[in-house]
């Protein structure tokens, strides 16, 4: 496909640093428009915090992050409002508001950004919350549901302006394999029905598999990309020992 | 092109007769902005121009967002209300995904929750006094517990972690220090200068000595130093808890074996009770301190006029009866803040309501212990 081709995120010459303590050094990557891009590799190598960066939570300490062409980092009040409507994140604990139930949670942006009639905004809230197969919890409050649910209920927030990229921040955390796999069939159909890009950190192998069309796998040691492209053919044909490790699940 | 028109970046075109076969062709972006104006267009449609076919060609959408697809659907189900045929024509495969994942989900179905009602006045009142009651056992039995567990640790010293003491020590005395000493050397100062107002009148200078210190000793002093108390440190208690109980800390703390109020409540009550009273003197001091300056620069009295004054009104007794009350006080506001914190059920909402809770259950059982002592005092003087 020819849109395929477009990036949508990129990332130029990328140094992250807490306070002296450098995390990644000189990290570049593209993520192509309407792609499955999944940020992958062991605890503590940066993941998270490479996420951070690109919705623009923490400012590089060096290079560019350009979102849909914005660079993320910028002081400009106005622009960093129209990148950060183009984005959807589901945070790593789902960072759900516990005093709203989950039509308020859904409905929030809808009402702030938009000027749609209530009557509308409480069609597309439903439909976002049918979309993840949370119809008629519209009034369940996050500490009445279970941890899979939660995990649906962010990402329909995080849909709720449909966004042209959803973040999703280890969205098989805790899950178990059944609602796991179904959460697997859950992106996949959001992606490719509503054309999302979708950039997802994980270690959950079968996950990275079932959803992944390409990942980078970032190292610790290393403190930046060791690998990238599809998770399958990785697998098969990576004669780096840290990448192998990791795919087949054996210690080093 | 339409798209270089920010307002309308749509175009709707009706072509057929009126009452007749209808091709509406929808050419540009459907999403989420324009929204609102594309559904306004829409709704109008199948009422007024009264198809008897409507057919929708979408080859020229651009693009369609979820939002935008729910617009077009619910065209789809209004025609199809009216049982006027209906179809879309020329969608791509973009168009199509977005089509069929929407297809699969029923939008605008009825939510199957119940609605939470408010409740009936007759009903918010026996839930209000359900609440009060139940409140009342879960704090009898948490007492109970509390009690038991202190009698234990005094029995087992060992069994106390008295390095939490000593840093509940210093959270709730050391660092309360500036804010106790502000408000009871003003406090001293404000009712000497009051009273020396109305005093002075019959040249009962000296009285002012002892209104505040009798006031400050008996009264004041323990009062307001729990009330600071429970609003420093109760409330911390209880969102130190409450967080505790949120994150599963406490669950885990018990599932190690390890008993939540002897691991938690017994080191901040102990802390409590020993640093409250000391408190207490020191506000009681510093009030003094205070009224003194009023009374030496307003009054022209002297340091030791003054200071003898004070020793002839005030005897031990109502140092150590001020001494007591504000140990019971540091039980309770103690006491209440980790009740509250365990109290917590849910999320972080739950957090605040249980320290706003912990602050003002607090002060109330202060008053109320507080006018409990003043009868009982009463009762024992006159003996």
């Amino acid at each position: 496909m020819t849109e395929q081709a477009t990036p949508v995120i990129v990332v130029e010459g990328l140094t992250a640093r807490y306070d002296d303590r450098s995390i990644l050094e000189n990290v570049s990557f593209r993520v192509f428009q309407g792609e499955r891009f999944i940020i992958l590799g062991g605890s503590g190598c940066g993941k998270s915090t490479l996420l951070k960066h690109l919705i623009g939570l923490y400012r590089p300490y060096s290079g560019h992050i350009l979102v849909n062409g914005i660079d993320i980092a910028t002081h400009d009040e106005e622009n960093l409002v129209k990148a950060r409507m183009n984005i959807g994140v589901l945070f790593q604990n789902d960072a759900l508001f516990g005093s709203m139930a989950l039509y308020e949670n859904v409905a929030l942006p809808l009402r702030e950004y938009t000027d749609l009639s209530e009557g509308i905004i409480e069609q597309i809230v439903r439909m976002k919350l049918e979309l993840v197969r949370l119809g008629g919890y519209e009034n369940h409050f996050p500490s009445e549901l279970s941890g899979g649910m939660r995990k649906r209920a962010g990402i329909a927030r995080a849909m709720a302006l449909d966004p042209q990229m959803l973040f999703l921040d280890e969205p098989w955390a805790g899950l178990d394999p059944i609602t796991a796999a179904e959460l697997d069939i859950l992106v996949r159909s959001i992606n490719t029905g509503i054309g999302a890009t979708m950039v997802i950190v994980t270690q959950e192998l079968a996950s990275i598999f079932a959803v992944g069309q390409r990942v980078i796998m970032l190292d610790k040691e290393a403190r930046g990309i060791i690998a990238e492209g599809d998770p399958v053919v990785l697998r098969k044909e990576s004669a780096d020992p840290r990448v192998v490790n990791f795919f087949n699940r054996r210690t080093a | 092109m339409m798209k270089s028109e920010k307002r309308k970046d749509y175009t709707l075109e009706i072509r057929g007769p009126e009452g007749g076969d209808i091709l509406l062709v929808i050419t540009g972006r459907i999403v989420l902005s324009n929204l609102h104006q594309v559904t306004d267009d829409l709704r109008t449609i199948p009422a007024e121009v009264a198809p008897s076919s409507l057919t929708v060609d979408l080859t020229g959408l651009d693009y369609l967002d979820s939002s935008g697809a729910l617009a077009l659907l619910h065209l789809k189900h209004e025609a199809e209300a009216r049982s006027v045929p209906f179809e879309f024509i020329g969608m791509n495969s973009r168009v199509k995904g977005i089509m069929d994942l929407l297809h699969t989900v029923t939008v605008g179905a009825a939510s199957a929750a119940p609605e939470r009602k408010p409740a009936g006045l007759i009903e918010q009142v026996g839930e209000a006094g359900m609440k009060v009651a139940q409140d009342f056992v879960t704090l009898m039995s948490f007492t109970g517990a509390l009690v038991t567990t202190l009698l234990y640790s005094a029995a087992h010293p060992r069994s106390v972690r008295w390095d939490d003491v000593l840093r509940n020590m210093k959270q709730v005395g050391v660092d309360g220090f500036p804010i106790v000493t502000l408000i009871s050397v003003l406090l001293g100062l404000i009712m000497a200068f009051m009273s020396s107002l109305q005093l002075k009148q019959f040249g009962a200078n000296i009285y002012v000595a002892s209104l505040v210190s009798i006031a400050m000793v008996k009264e004041l002093g323990p009062i307001m130093t729990a009330i600071l108390v429970a609003g420093r440190s109760g409330s911390a208690f209880a969102a130190e808890i409450g967080t505790m109980v949120v994150n599963d800390e406490v669950n885990a703390l018990v599932t190690m074996g390890f008993d939540p109020l002897r691991f938690l409540v017994v080191p901040k009550i102990i802390a409590a009770v020993v640093v409250v009273p000391l408190l207490t003197l020191y506000a009681d001091a510093f009030a003094i301190l205070g009224s003194l300056v009023v009374g030496v620069l307003g009054l022209d009295l002297t340091v030791y006029t003054y200071m003898q004054q004070i020793r002839i009104t005030i005897d031990n007794y109502d140092v150590m009866t001020g001494f007591i009350k504000s140990l019971f006080f540091a039980f309770l506001v103690g006491g209440i803040g980790c009740h509250r914190g365990f109290q917590v059920r849910g999320g972080p909402e739950s957090v605040g309501k249980a320290t706003t809770s912990a602050v003002v259950s607090a002060i109330f059982l202060i008053i109320l212990a507080d006018s409990i002592f003043a009868i009982v005092l009463h009762y024992l003087e006159r003996k």
